[in-house]
């Protein structure tokens, strides 16, 4: 299968790759898909105290589109509050990328990646203030 | 010597033609065109004696009894699909029960789908960890109605060898006829149709330097005679068994291409195994956690699946992208599926996206190999850096543990 430009582009230059402390309430973490099924991504983000996302890192196991999916998605995130950061739908991450039909399955993926990091991130604060009161 | 990109390493897929095959068919494109069917003048004769030339060539590689009992087609595939069918529709009436292996090629187990349809019986014999079929498993599942056991010589996957010998020593003496498809290991590792007691063998040129789109059926013509119920109609040609007019040229190429193999292949394949073991023992000094994939003694010497775990397939053969190569990968498929012959054996679907096949062949250099070696090392070292499960693995988190949420 031939990759388009922007894949391949990100593939080889991945934005963002690393670790955030994931024990900083300010930390949100999501790890979603399964090594059984040829990809696990694990997209990490860093939230000031009035709302907007300072930082984003990523590690993926997966294909070279999957690589591209989260790159690509800590990119758009980084300087967004998490409600735009939210917003954010796989079919914008296809269009952007020019993903094949049988690679949508990786957008869908980066999708979950950056909610699962967003609901981490409410979880812990929602933690921290139970235990402030 | 500089290297030359890109590099070729999947020789399993196919094989540059040899300068010297296409040197004897390039005649047959333009000067020697005739008809090999043209009984009336000279431009058949000449035809019909390089065909005749080509078969004893191609006979003499499986050292058939006879040239008589090789039926030229248009690959290993058609082959596949006429021993199983035309063997199936002949001895119809004998039996309904066919054998194979769950590793076969898809041009066999797909051929056998459509049997089953049509009413047969098919038994899928596993293999063991080491892709191996027990030859006891083999004898065990025949049974009064089991017309046919197809075996291949090895996988064209993880490069297994299969005890053909020791099958054809139970099919012989239980009456059944033995197919097998020989395409990959044929020239390469010992491949012997009467020693091996086999009735029915698919070869193709393609993958031993010859042309594309030209195979061989062998099909015994004594002790016992095979008959078979041609699946393609017409003019009669290949005395009734496959109809169709000869491709004269890629034929004459195949005949070159399995004289060379026969004379070349042994010391090839000692050529071959070393640079084999060269990367392969380069790659599993410099790297943790890679994992062949199949029987080492019991393999073609140009094979080496190797799985580099928390790396996926297809973003590896991104990462070497111009190092030609080929995964188990689901990702490399339309179906999403990894490797049905690495499930067969056992490996993880994991450790199946995580798989990488080198397929070694007669162009390969050592420098090329040494390129290969440090490349790979240095790719897979840059992907773990960016695979979280690489980092859970440092952390001493079991992956097995963790609740993956599967999509």
């Amino acid at each position: 299968m031939a990759y388009s430009e922007k894949v391949i582009e990100h593939a080889e230059n991945p934005r963002n790759v690393g670790t955030l402390d994931k024990d900083d309430p300010n930390v949100g973490t999501g790890l979603v898909g399964a090594p059984a099924c040829g990809d696990v991504m694990r997209l990490q983000i860093k939230v000031s105290d009035d709302g907007v996302i300072q930082d984003a890192k990523f590690k993926t196991f997966g294909c070279g589109s999957a690589i591209a999916s989260s790159s690509l998605a800590t990119e758009w995130i980084k300087g967004k509050k998490i409600e735009e950061a939210e917003a954010i739908k796989n079919v914008d991450i296809v269009n952007e990328l020019n993903l094949p039909p049988v690679k949508i399955h990786c957008s869908v993926l980066a999708e979950d990646a950056i909610k699962s990091a967003i609901a981490d991130y409410r979880a812990k604060q929602a933690a921290k203030r139970g235990a402030a009161e | 010597m500089a290297i030359q990109l890109p590099i070729f390493m999947d020789y399993h897929s196919t094989t540059p033609v040899d300068p010297r095959v296409l040197e004897e068919m390039i005649p047959y494109f333009t000067q020697k065109f005739g008809n090999a069917a043209s009984r009336s003048h000279a431009f058949g004769w000449a035809a019909e004696e390089a065909v005749d030339y080509a078969r004893e060539r191609v006979a003499k590689l499986v050292n058939a009894q006879s040239e008589k009992e090789i039926v030229f087609t248009s690959g290993a595939t058609e082959s596949n699909n006429v021993a199983l069918k035309g063997v199936a529709e002949f001895y119809k009436d004998k039996g309904d029960h066919i054998i194979t292996t769950v590793i076969e090629h898809k041009a066999v187990l797909d051929t056998c789908k459509r049997l089953e349809k049509e009413g047969f019986r098919v038994t899928y014999l596993p293999v063991a960890k080491d892709g191996l079929v027990d030859p006891a498993a083999v004898e065990a599942a025949i049974t009064d109605k089991t017309i046919l056991v197809s075996i291949m010589l090895a996988n064209n996957e993880i490069g297994t060898v299969q005890p053909l010998e020791a099958i054809g020593k139970i099919t012989r003496a239980k009456g059944v006829l033995l197919h097998s498809d020989a395409v990959q290991g044929v020239g390469k590792v010992d491949f012997d149709v009467q020693k091996m007691n086999v009735d029915l063998a698919s070869i193709t040129a393609h993958k031993m330097y010859g042309p594309k789109g030209v195979g061989a059926l062998y099909v015994r013509r004594s002790k016992p005679r095979v008959r078979l119920v041609a699946q393609m109609d017409g003019g009669g040609h290949e005395r009734g068994m496959r109809s169709g007019t000869l491709n004269v040229p890629s034929i004459v190429g195949f005949g070159k291409a399995a004289e060379i193999m026969r004379l070349e292949g042994k010391a090839e394949g000692v050529r071959l195994l070393a640079l084999r073991e060269r990367l392969r023992t380069k790659l599993q000094s410099k790297l943790e956690e890679t994992y062949v994939n199949g029987s080492m003694e019991h393999r073609l010497p140009g094979n080496l699946n190797i799985s580099f775990a928390f790396v996926e397939g297809e973003a590896m053969m991104m990462a070497i992208k111009d190092v030609a190569v080929s995964s188990g990968s689901a990702c490399t498929s339309a179906s999403l599926e990894p490797s049905y012959v690495l499930r067969a054996l056992g490996v993880g679907d994991e450790l199946a996206h995580s798989s990488i096949r080198f397929g070694l062949g007669r162009f390969n250099t050592e420098e090329e190999v040494d390129y290969v070696a440090d490349l790979v090392i240095a790719k897979v070292n840059h992907l773990r850096e960016m695979s979280p499960l690489y980092e859970m693995h440092k952390e001493g988190i079991d992956l097995k543990s963790v609740a993956w949420v599967a999509h």
